[in-house]
Order: structure tokens, then C-alpha cells, then sequence
């Protein structure tokens, strides 16, 4: 979905950061990516190497994806489970009401800056 | 180029000026007020399942390790911004906005013609006389929906989003401003007919309803669940033309039900106005509620 206008949204706040944090030139960023968040990462590298040549703070940059599995709760049998996507049952149970505890990340977690 | 939208030249049709102007406020000067350094005190202990075998550089100790000091500035900035970060920013204010003014706001979702605007003349028909409605329209060109909803009589405004295939928070921040929905009104927000990224940008609405029509069929909660997860209302629209589809109703709510356990479903013809009154009474709750917390608030 979308990764344009996310990996936009990226630039952006690295932007903002390099105004509070005082860098000029991003190296490297962490990014963690749910794998029930619907971002596909290779979409997202793409259009990061396309928009990052458009400014000096992020010209050469490199994209770390940090895949975060998906797990969710199952009020059916009350365990954590392991689940690949929103629409799975519980793999233990076959139970439907999952809660979804992570996998939705979408989230810059660090930088490397000079 | 918005960087919260992706839009590139998204328009929000001027109130008073007929036709579209470019307020263009996509200068994001305004965003700079924000406080960026909540991501700082994050003490990292939400335990992410992260046992980063996968071949990925440990990034809590991974650089530092790389890092010889006096040949090189780099360093590490820890930030844990949330991507949408900017777009929850307006949302949030866009929601503080509509509670300060009792407004009950609607965010509604779906395919290409599923019959959103055909729903909201007619809910605008059946409702104008009793409490104040207003309507954002969301489309990528034309401001014929708008015109549709102004023939009603009630207020409209169109934001174009040229190439961007949702709206966003910030797009709803301006019409927000532009239309200055009445107190204790109903504001109706008709996304562009998209069932993948609206599910993602929260708007400030206090729900959003995802509108399926029984020509599209009954798979579709389970080929875009994030949409029918992200919504607090299904309604399935056409219900008129039941007798000439092969649509599962049962199958099409249990699929709901899979990716979403609490979702309202509601069974309608915007055509012939069948099942109606529950989504008229459910709309006449939302803002009963919503004036009320208004007042609360003074
Ligand atoms: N039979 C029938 N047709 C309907 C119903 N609701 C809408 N339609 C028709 O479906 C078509 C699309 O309706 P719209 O209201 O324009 O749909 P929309 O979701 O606003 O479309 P976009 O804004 O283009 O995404 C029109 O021809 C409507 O007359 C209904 O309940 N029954
Ligand atoms: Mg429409
Ligand atoms: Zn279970
Ligand atoms: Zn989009």
C-alpha cells in the first residue's frame, strides 16, 4: 500500500529530527516493519532509494527493515500465538478472536547521522 | 510534494470561492510546532519479540561496535517515531477540534461506487430537518460528488487529491477549517473509493464505516482485512439487488466478524431506502452522544 506516501512521510520526519538533533547527513535508518502492517519492505526500499537522492540529508542512505512477526492473543485458549496475518485462526485452538499484540509496527527506530 | 499525503497537488475546493482554489497550505510550516522529542523517553522496555536471527544488525549495539571514533561523526539517534507520526499529529488534533464542538464524525470507506454518496443524499434527505449535517467529499478529480450532496441542501466541499489515493489528516485539517462544521453537527467524510490505505490514515473521525456492496462480493473482508479491521461499522449496500447476485450474507458477516469481532453490520438500500431507519437512529446516538460530551467539556 501506499509505501510512496510512507516513505515520504520518512523523509519528513528525518527533516524534522536533523533540525532538533542538529545532523546534516543520515547514514543509516532502522526502520521497524510489522509484517501484519500491509508495508511491503522491498516497495518501501525501492521508493526510499528513489526519494532519498532527492536531498542532501538522505542522497546514499541505507534502509535497515526490521521485520517484527506478528503475535496475537487468543481469547479462546488464553495463549500467545504466532499468526501471519490478520484474517489467521489461532494456530493452537482454531479459535477467530485474536487480538493482535504486535506485527502493526510501522516505525522509525534509529539513526545513524553525521 | 505533501509528504504527509503523498499527493503531490491535492486541492480543497474554497467555501466561499466556487470552483477549486489551491490553498496549497501544503507549505508544512504548521508542523513544526509539534514536540518532537516525545520518542526520547521511551525507555525501550515494550518487549518486541526481536530475536533478530534473521540476519539483521542488532541495532542496539550493532553500530556503536562499528564506530571508531575521531575518523568519522557519525552517530546513533534513537527516535521511535511512529511513521504515520505527522498524520496521527492532525488526526489528533482534528478529533480534540471535533469534541471541543460536539461534532459526531463519520469517516466512510469503501470501493469505487459502492454507493457513498448515493447513502449520504439520502441520509442527508432524511436528517437536515432534524440536526445540523455537513459532508467533506474525497475524490482524486471532479467535484461531482459535492454537488450532489449541496443539491440537498446541505453544506459540502470537495478536496481533490489528484494523484494521492486517500485522505489524509492534514487535507481534513484544512476542510475542516473552510466548512467550520456547525456544534453538535454530524460531518460526514467520504474517503476516495479505495479499500487498502484509508484504512491506514485516521482522519479524526469517531468511526469509520466501511460500506460494501452485495455486487462486489463476499470475499472482500478477507481480501482487504485491514480495511474491515480498521472499522467500527459494516454496512452492506444494494441489498436491493440481492435477488440477482450470488452474495452470502451470512458468509460475507462471518468474514467480517473473522477480522474484526466487534464490527456493527448493517443491511441497507440506499436505492430504496430499506433498513434505513437503524442507520438513521445509529447516526441520531453518535451526535446525541457527542453534544452531550460537549457540553461536558463547556
Ligand atoms: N441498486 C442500487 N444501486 C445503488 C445503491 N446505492 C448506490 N447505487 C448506485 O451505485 C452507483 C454508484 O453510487 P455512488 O453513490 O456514486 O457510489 P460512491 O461510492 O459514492 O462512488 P465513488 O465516490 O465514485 O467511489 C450509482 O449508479 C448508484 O445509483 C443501492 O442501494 N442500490
Ligand atoms: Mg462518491
Ligand atoms: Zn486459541
Ligand atoms: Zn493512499
Amino acid at each position: 500500500m501506499h509505501e510512496m506516501s510512507l516513505t515520504e512521510g520518512v523523509v519528513r520526519i528525518l527533516e524534522d529530527q536533523a533540525a532538533t538533533h542538529g545532523f546534516t547527513r543520515v547514514k543509516t535508518i532502522w526502520l521497524e516493519i510489522g509484517e501484519l502492517s500491509t508495508v511491503v519492505p522491498e516497495s518501501m526500499e525501492f521508493c526510499f532509494g528513489a526519494v532519498a537522492k532527492g536531498s542532501p540529508l538522505t542522497e546514499g542512505a541505507r534502509l535497515e527493515i526490521i521485520r517484527i512477526p506478528g503475535t496475537a492473543w487468543c481469547m479462546d485458549c488464553s495463549g500467545s500465538v504466532v499468526v501471519a496475518s490478520r484474517i489467521d485462526l489461532c494456530p493452537q485452538c482454531g479459535g477467530a478472536k485474536l487480538a493482535v499484540t504486535t506485527g502493526e509496527e510501522m516505525r522509525i527506530k534509529e539513526l545513524e547521522v553525521e | 510534494m505533501c509528504t504527509v499525503c503523498g499527493c503531490g497537488d491535492a486541492k480543497v475546493e474554497g467555501a466561499k470561492v466556487e470552483g477549486h482554489i489551491h490553498p496549497h497550505s501544503h507549505d508544512h510550516d504548521h508542523g513544526h510546532d509539534h514536540s518532537h522529542d516525545h520518542g526520547h523517553s521511551h525507555d525501550h522496555d515494550h518487549s518486541h519479540p526481536h530475536d533478530h536471527d534473521h540476519g539483521h544488525i542488532h541495532y542496539g549495539q550493532g553500530i556503536a561496535g562499528v564506530h571508531v571514533p575521531g575518523l568519522s561523526q557519525s552517530r546513533i539517534v534513537q527516535i521511535e517515531q511512529d511513521i504515520l507520526g505527522h498524520n496521527n499529529d492532525f488526526a489528533g488534533r482534528n478529533r480534540a477540534w471535533l469534541a471541543r464542538h460536539g461534532v459526531f464524525a463519520l469517516n466512510l470507506v469503501s470501493s469505487p461506487g459502492s454507493g457513498k454518496t448515493t447513502l449520504l443524499c439520502r441520509t442527508a434527505e432524511a436528517l437536515k430537518a432534524k440536526f445540523p449535517l455537513a459532508v467533506i467529499e474525497g475524490d482524486q478529480q471532479t467535484s461531482f460528488d459535492a454537488d450532489r450532496i449541496r443539491a440537498t441542501g446541505i453544506p459540502a466541499l470537495q478536496v481533490n487529491t489528484g494523484k494521492g489515493c486517500h485522505l489524509d489528516a492534514h487535507m481534513v485539517e484544512s476542510a475542516i477549517e473552510r466548512l467550520a462544521p456547525a456544534d453538535d453537527s454530524v460531518l460526514f467524510i467520504e474517503n476516495v473509493g479505495n479499500l487498502v490505505c484509508p484504512a491506514a490514515f485516521d482522519l479524526g473521525e469517531a468511526y469509520k464505516v466501511a460500506i460494501l456492496s452485495v455486487t462486489e462480493g463476499e470475499d472482500k473482508p478477507l481480501k482487504y482485512p485491514d480495511m474491515f479491521h480498521a472499522a467500527g461499522m459494516m454496512i452492506l449496500n444494494k441489498i436491493d439487488l440481492l435477488p440477482y447476485c450470488d452474495f452470502d450474507v451470512e458468509r460475507c458477516i462471518a468474514f467480517a466478524r473473522r477480522v474484526n469481532p466487534d464490527i456493527v453490520v448493517l443491511k441497507l438500500s440506499a436505492r430504496s431506502g430499506e433498513g434505513f431507519d437503524e442507520w438513521l437512529a445509529w447516526i441520531a446516538e453518535g451526535r446525541r452522544r457527542a453534544a452531550a460530551a460537549r457540553v461536558k467539556v463547556g
